[in-house]
């Protein structure tokens, strides 16, 4: 399963919900306000850096650049994928879950 | 001419995500023309507006923190920034643009509108306010 999540993890519970929940062998997409999660040094960035070893998280790199995140600056294991990254995400998984 | 009045707006709000941001940095900008005494809070994930190196060029978006930069033209030249929000989220001061105003009573030195402040002390520049606006 693909999911996505679009809200910065200081403002909001979903990163943390979605990854208690998410199965080993899930993707993770980080997109819009979600990219914050990706940054390293972060009162988050542990609870995330926790969960690479089971599910694949990605971070949408336009969203990355729109912010002023460089690609140095994410939590290590991260991956960057571009809008073409996304629709093969969305293809190749079974079902998209995004949290909101 | 009436009384001038401290107004500080506080931003808690990341950019791009909402508008919230955008819509905070226009009304600071309008509010500039009303000669009373403002300043900025950026608290939170506000601190993210400040954020140096944004670039929209690939997600069809309005970059606007280069308008940020016009602030000191306004007056506006305190822009106090919460310390813990920084830490929390893993920046620092380096990570934040370096906006600056001409102050004229200083033969118009060139000086930084950024000022990095403790939770304790921000509590304290709030208690000061006549008028706060939150965005």
């Amino acid at each position: 399963m693909l999911h996505t999540v679009n809200k910065s993890p200081h403002d909001s519970s979903s990163l943390r919900t979605c990854l208690s929940l998410a199965k080993p062998g899930s993707d993770l997409l980080l997109i819009e306000d979600g990219v914050y999660g990706a940054l390293s040094g972060s009162i988050h960035s542990d609870t995330i850096a926790e969960r690479l070893n089971s599910v694949t998280i990605y971070a949408l790199g336009p969203d990355l650049k729109a912010r002023g995140i460089s690609e140095d600056r994410l939590i290590s294991g991260i991956k960057v994928t571009g809008y073409d990254g996304f629709v093969e995400l969305a293809s190749g998984n079974d079902k998209v879950q995004s949290w909101l | 001419m009436s009384e001038t009045k401290k107004f500080m707006y506080v931003n808690r709000h990341a950019p791009y995500g909402t508008v919230y941001a955008l819509e905070g940095l226009e009304v600071v900008l309008i509010g500039a023309a009303f000669e009373q005494d403002v300043s900025m809070a950026f608290i939170g994930d506000g601190v993210f507006q400040l954020k140096q190196g944004q670039d929209t060029a690939d997600s069809d978006m309005k970059n606007f923190s280069p308008a940020y930069r016009a602030l000191g033209d306004y007056e506006v030249n305190c822009l106090y920034v919460e310390r813990e929000s920084l830490e929390e989220r893993g920046l620092n001061e380096d990570d934040l643009m370096p906006l600056t105003w001409e102050d004229e009573d200083d033969d118009w030195a060139e000086k930084k509108s950024i000022h990095i402040v403790s939770r304790a002390q921000l509590s304290d520049l709030l208690e000061e306010q006549d008028v706060i606006l939150n965005f």
